[in-house]
């Protein structure tokens, strides 16, 4: 080789390489954002067909409660669905989930079955949130004892105690949590741990901690031991309401905090008699925690959202909560962007209440976790956690959800349960936790005939579809009744066929191009280009349009006949199949892409 | 051809002309012909074209006869007057329209069998006469849509899909173009849109009859070995003369170039053909060279492409003709029917 080809060769971008099961994954950005890595074109198309079972086992396998998650999810997905990119929103892909979960028949008879015979290894479950419960479903099929402990009396942590029922009916929850107690656990629920050791010393294989963090923060402001009967730690407080402990609050009630905690406190204070509910938040609207459709919901019912303000005192009389007076505060930006709260110089504001809830975040609390077990904990007080195994530093200690790496969500838990009960029946079987099975991926052509696509490639150009509420005068008096109301079928079809495809893939056959651009003039999104090879910041430039979405990837070829290379900017590609039905070698084909993470009970063992 | 139509949704990015249209606005409907034809890359190559001259589609009156290439007009510039009229009288059409209103920009749109063989007397007559036009023809050697016989321009010893050697001598459009005085010939290949896209902007820029012979592989009938009309073949056997740029009129023209490097031919509306010559020798302004080259590069097998001549002295039929400026359809009664003292004494003068 000439020294001028040598450099040639590492200037130009390598061709992509479509066997790394990556490449594709990153095409379908839904999937790819997804923690649990759900298939989601898959189980929309299903939904489109009216297929719901399917959609819903889908879903099951992957998330494991895909109708509290069609409710609830943080959805991670749909900020990154192309749709939002080649249109002003992205497809309703959790409420496309719950209509699975709704309108699906019986699945009890497609779910795993109780193991017939147990393997004899005993696995530990602290906690019965989400993390935990995945961990038990994976692993209970295999033959495993699991035994989940929780200090209450029911399945479903954080779910059942922190996420108000009009939001998440507890017969949905009920029924999730039932497919995997079905799988027959031992339950030692209403049994609080205070001690890890105690739990080793029973002599299990593998522990589990699923615990989530379950301590509410507080405020330390002048007043606010004063005022403590009417001062309430929000999750405290939306846990005592969920298991009916608490059924009113008082007129006037500011609720401090910008996150979905904060969002579900005032939206049920609404429903337990509070008039006058305000939140007040430090930050700005825009940098608030909460999800934007949460803050919309509780605007919606008539609850104001105030920003700038820093709780500074509370005022109390004999005894009794007046109010909270806050300090008016501006951001200031640093030269590195930091942003910094600093006194706005105006007159500070005092806001009259009843009664004041407190959801500024949450914290993670080990104290029942000795230090001497072998788990160590990092300067903040958190454990140790391998990313990929969720293994501590005791080699039989594993750590899930929220008490893994602080208060994330449900799918993250679900995600972590996975990758959890993998190591977990690795190292029961005597293997290394480090080498982990690989997804089950496959790529097969859609092709059925000359214009026939095994998909429906005709984009549709309908905007999202609102779900519909139930009536805010019904909604409001009742603490237990769902406001969305969920899309019905017919919703459902439109705004399932909003769905691009993307696990429908572009797969380029280099050696069968002809270079006739037939591709490049039927294009609708100009995402394809023929052109020299480049390295690649300069072949991004020289696209038809330029790739300026660094976030997603070209795909290239190797070089062709007249020395060119096939260039395809992935990032707003419809995978309507256009370039495919036009090319007239063959050399584009629509494959669908299909990736299932792996799962203790689903992969090769 | 292809069922779905093709998406409305576009590039976020796309650029936008002076009109406020992004280039997917010059499209016509989804082609009906054979996937990989490369008459949708000429579609495609008229659509940038149009796109970049910030035509308004209302501007743009497209004619063409009978054929696969006649059929193209409908899958461009769906916003602008057209007219499919009968095989090989393309040219007829478009002078009787180019005479009723000489404001429209007119695309003659046609094939080598539309123009090379049942309507070669319609083509020559009406580049003779000079109309103002960008003459098309989608050349691809073939009658694609009776399954592939040879056309009147395909190649001596070109071979067909069935094997059959060619015998007869091709007419050479662009050779008949020139001895007829046509003021802009050029060629191209569909498969070059670097080539082409100037070519037709320049074309369109250009007053007088303007012939722009395009070679389009036919995929389904002409794309094999042995035939030299198929992509391949055109790559390997492509001389190109030039390289085109048009700088429009408003444009300065700074640079300094080497002479002998560049060439700049000033048109009647102020623009610029910017040359680069890749043939030092080729004077693309001498018609009896441009000729004589031609056929000696043909002998040779060679496909010579780029502008291969171009007079800016150019006139007009109607400059030829004397004829009113104003379009017929905007002229009163009293003008289109100045009554009968007048006719006595036109009459008169015949006397």
């Amino acid at each position: 080789m000439s020294s001028v080809e040598a450099e040639e060769r590492t200037e130009a971008r390598a061709p992509t390489d479509i066997s790394n099961p990556n490449t594709f994954h990153k095409v379908v950005d839904c999937q790819w954002a997804c923690p649990a890595h759900t298939p989601v074109p898959e189980y929309i198309r299903l939904i489109a067909a009216g297929r719901y079972s399917d959609a819903y086992m889908i879903n099951w396998h992957s998330n494991v409660f895909p109708g509290v998650l069609g409710r609830t999810c943080d959805r991670p997905c749909e900020p990154a669905c192309r749709r939002g990119r080649v249109e002003k929103e992205p497809v309703a892909i959790c409420r496309l989930k719950r209509v699975a979960a709704d309108s699906k028949d019986d699945i009890t008879g497609r779910l795993p079955k109780p193991a017939a015979r147990k393997n004899g290894k005993r696995i530990a479950l602290i906690g019965a949130g989400p993390a935990s419960l995945t961990v038990a479903r994976d692993l209970l099929p295999l033959g495993y004892h699991c035994v989940i402990f929780d200090g209450d009396p029911f399945a479903g942590g954080m779910m059942r105690t922190q996420i108000p029922k009009f939001r998440l009916p507890e017969r949905v929850l009920d029924e999730e949590c039932g497919y995997i107690l079905g799988l027959g656990p031992e339950t030692r629920f209403g049994e609080r741990i205070d001690s890890l050791k105690s739990v080793l010393d029973e002599g299990y294989d593998a522990v589990f901690v699923g615990c989530g963090a379950p301590r509410g923060r507080d405020l330390d402001i002048p007043g606010r031991k004063e005022a403590a009967e009417h001062i309430h730690i929000g999750i405290d407080w939306l846990a005592s309401v969920s298991f009916g402990h608490t059924t009113a609050i008082g007129k006037r009630v500011i609720v401090l905090g910008g996150g979905n905690t904060a969002m579900d406190c005032c939206r049920t204070s609404r429903r337990l008699g509070g008039e006058n509910v305000q939140v007040v938040v430090r930050s700005g609207f825009a940098e608030m925690k909460a999800s934007p459709w949460e803050k919309e919901d509780a605007m919606s019912e008539g609850i104001p959202i105030h920003n700038f303000l820093v709780p500074k005192r509370i005022t109390h009389e004999g005894g009794k909560l007046t109010g909270v007076v806050f300090e008016k505060v501006k951001a200031e930006y640093d030269a590195k962007g930091r942003r910094k709260l600093v006194p706005a110089g105006e007159p500070d504001v005092h806001m009259e209440a009843d009664d004041v809830l407190v959801a500024v975040g949450q914290e993670n609390a080990f104290p029942w976790i000795e230090r001497d077990v072998g788990i160590a904990f990092d300067e903040w007080g958190m454990p140790k956690v391998d990313p990929v195994t969720m293994g501590s530093t005791h080699p039989k200690v594993f750590f899930g959800g929220d008490a893994a790496f602080g208060p994330k969500n449900i799918i993250w838990a679900v995600a972590h349960g996975h990758d959890a009960a993998v190591s977990i029946d690795l190292l029961c079987r005597g293997e290394d936790v480090r080498k982990r099975p690989g997804p089950l991926v496959s790529l097969a052509s859609q092709k059925m005939g000359i214009h026939d696509w095994s998909y429906d490639n005709d984009v549709s150009l309908d905007l999202r579809f609102k779900v519909p509420h139930a009536p805010q005068e019904m909604t409001l008096k009742d603490v237990n009744m769902e406001v969305e109301l969920g899309y019905n079928q017919e919703l459902a079809f439109k705004e399932a066929q909003r769905c691009l495809n993307c696990d429908v893939e572009t797969v380029f056959e280099q050696k069968l191009c002809i270079e006739c651009d037939a591709c490049v003039d039927i294009c609708p999104t100009d995402c394809i280009t023929f052109t020299k090879n480049a390295p690649e910041p300069e072949l991004r430039g020289q696209l038809t349009v330029p790739a300026k979405n660094l976030t997603q990837d070209i795909y290239v070829s190797g070089a062709l006949k007249t020395g060119n290379v096939m260039v395809k900017d992935e990032d707003v590609c419809l995978h309507c199949g256009l370039c495919a039905e036009r090319c007239p070698t063959g050399a584009w084909d629509m494959k669908k892409f299909y990736l299932e993470t792996a799962k203790a009970y689903a992969c090769s063992r | 051809m292809t069922y779905i139509t093709k998406p409305k949704l576009h590039h976020p990015g796309l650029k936008t002309n002076k009109l406020g249209y992004t280039h997917r606005d010059y499209e016509g409907r989804i082609s009906t012909l054979c996937a990989g034809c490369g008459h949708d890359s000429i579609s495609a190559a008229l659509i940038q074209a149009c796109f970049e001259l910030e035509l308004e589609p209302h501007r743009v009156a497209k004619m063409s006869g009978i054929g696969c290439s006649s059929k193209t007009p409908d899958y461009f510039l769906g916003q602008s007057h057209g007219f499919n009229s009968v095989h090989g009288r393309m040219p007829s059409v478009l002078t009787g329209a180019n005479l009723a209103n000489r404001n429209l920009i007119y695309l003659g749109v046609s094939g080598d069998g539309d123009s090379a063989s049942i309507g070669l007397g319609q083509f020559v007559h009406s580049v003779r006469r000079g109309v103002n036009m960008v003459y098309i023809c989608e050349n691809n050697g073939v009658y694609g849509l009776t399954k592939g016989q040879f056309s009147a321009t395909a190649d001596t010893g070109s071979k067909a899909k069935t094997g059959e050697i060619n015998a007869d001598s091709p007419i050479d459009l662009v050779s008949l173009a020139l001895m007829l005085g046509a003021t802009f010939v050029a060629r191209s290949f569909s498969g070059d849109k670097k080539q082409l896209v100037p070519l037709i902007k320049a074309a369109i820029a250009h007053q007088g009859p303007a012939l722009l012979d395009i070679i389009s592989p036919c995929v389904t009938f002409n794309n094999h070995a042995g035939s030299t009309k198929s992509f391949d073949f055109v790559r390997d056997h492509n001389e190109a003369v030039n390289k085109l740029d048009l700088v429009p009129p408003r444009k300065e023209i700074t640079a300094d170039y080497e002479p002998g490097t560049t060439e700049l031919v000033r048109q009647h509306d102020g623009s610029y053909l910017k040359l680069a010559k890749l043939n030092a020798q080729y004077d693309p302004t001498n018609r009896n060279a441009a000729l004589a080259y031609l056929q000696e590069r043909m002998k040779a097998g060679e496909i010579v492409t780029g502008l291969l001549f171009v007079d800016e002295t150019a006139a007009d039929l109607h400059g030829h003709l004397n004829t009113v400026e104003a379009p017929l359809n905007t002229l009163g009664e009293a003008d289109l029917c100045p009554g009968a003292e007048m006719l006595e004494s036109i009459n008169d003068e015949y006397r």
